[in-house]
């Protein structure tokens, strides 16, 4: 509880990096960073149902702490980021139809990402106030941004490259981000107190 | 129903993560010692098994429009039993994969069976399906967490063999922790799926000689 904001900040965007470090998200991170347009594109998505997300379910949390339904975290959160995204996409569509188009296709892909149930079970799991679950989710979701479209740029060069045929397409991304990886591991030192 | 078929495919020609590419995010996080990679290997194919038979069940009860919303408060519910009865028996693994477990309920490997296969199949096919695709997919965890953890700590069957410490092969010092750790995880998988597409090419560059032989 005593963590700092700027702490939360700090480690969910660079030193915990959702992808790189924790592995939440790889799934998108690796479908959908074939080109930077379309990755910064998801991570903007990515972060503004996060943050609505843990907003959400801190609240959902509180009430099933009160109801002694503790155990049904899993489920219950899973339908809240459902019904989130289902909101968000229709009211996009009605009421900013330009951000629709440019978001519309990840959207419904954001149900299954595990950075969105991950940070909100994170969120629970350390008893963190509305404040710093709010944070956490949008600071996570910019570290989920940082890291795609970091990768995304790094991907367009790679696939140019010539490799080895067998490790062509995928297995050089995950080597790619590998190395990602380890650039990230030189900001695990990063504290503030 | 081809049972032979289907294993094969789960955990060769279509291996979950070694050929459709799913699963990535619990493949990459826990597969750092081999009882991990052997307990969430098996809890993914308990519960896909078990969504794999009530989806197929359901699969005309359930509406078009919300299927996907069903399938999802389907595998949750599996995820919640199995996730409360590994803290019940198992409290090492359950500490070990952490929030892991309930974030299989997002484990893309589950709902695409769910969608590819137990919406339009009996529940019998649907039950072996589930059973070969979660061993494939435990299959390719415990080769990816028995690399890992020879590399990056020197040892076998940690958490299993030998009272936990597991069977050491290497010497103390010969160990590189980076392997253990989020880079080795990155670098480790995509050396295996590499190693699996050259398989793969070579199997098919053989039934093209065979045939073309004949």
């Amino acid at each position: 509880m005593s963590e700092s904001i700027l702490g939360i900040i700090l480690s969910a965007l660079l030193t915990e990096n959702f992808i790189l470090v924790k592995f939440y998200g790889i799934c998108p991170f690796m479908g959908v960073s074939k080109k930077i347009d379309t990755a910064l594109g998801m991570g903007m998505a990515v972060t503004f149902v996060m943050a609505l997300a843990s907003a959400a379910c801190y609240a959902v949390d509180l009430a099933l702490m009160a109801l002694d339904l503790a155990y049904m975290q899993t489920v219950v959160f899973i339908l809240v980021i459902a019904s989130i995204v289902q909101v968000v996409e229709m009211f996009l569509k009605k009421a900013v139809p330009a951000l629709y188009q440019a978001l519309g296709v990840f959207l419904p892909l954001i149900t299954t990402n595990c950075a969105v149930l991950g940070v909100v079970l994170v969120n629970a799991q350390k008893g963190y106030d509305f404040l710093r679950s709010v944070v956490n989710g949008a600071a996570g979701g910019l570290g989920f941004t940082l890291a795609i479209v970091v990768f995304a740029s790094v991907r367009e060069r790679v696939d140019q490259a010539d490799c080895p045929a067998c490790f062509k397409g995928f297995p050089i991304a995950l080597v790619t981000a590998g190395l990602l990886a380890l650039a990230f591991m030189g900001f695990s030192g990063l504290r503030i107190f | 129903m081809d049972l032979k078929k289907q294993l094969k495919e789960g955990l060769l020609t279509k291996n979950p993560v070694l050929a459709q590419l799913l699963g990535m995010c619990s493949t990459l996080a826990i597969t750092t010692n081999l009882f991990n990679g052997l307990g969430m290997g098996l809890a993914v194919t308990i519960i896909l098994t078990c969504s794999n038979v009530l989806i197929s069940a359901l699969r005309k009860a359930i509406p078009d429009q919300i299927r996907i919303a069903a399938y999802v408060v389907i595998i949750a519910g599996f995820v919640t039993i199995v996730d409360l009865l590994i803290q019940a028996f198992l409290p090492d693994l359950s500490e070990s994969l952490g929030v892991f477990i309930p974030l299989i309920v997002v484990n893309c490997i589950i709902l695409g069976r769910a969608e590819a296969f137990a919406s339009k199949n009996g529940v019998l096919a649907s039950a072996a399906d589930g059973l070969c695709q979660g061993l494939g997919y435990t299959m390719a965890l415990v080769i990816v967490s028995a690399i890992r953890e020879l590399l990056g700590s020197g040892t076998f069957g940690g958490g299993l063999l030998n009272g936990g410490e597991g069977i050491r092969i290497l010497p103390e010092g010969a160990a590189a922790t980076l392997v253990v750790m989020p880079v080795g995880g990155f670098l480790v998988l995509g050396c295996v799926i590499a190693g699996a597409q050259y398989v793969s090419r070579k199997l098919q560059l053989r039934q093209r000689d065979k045939e073309a032989a004949k």
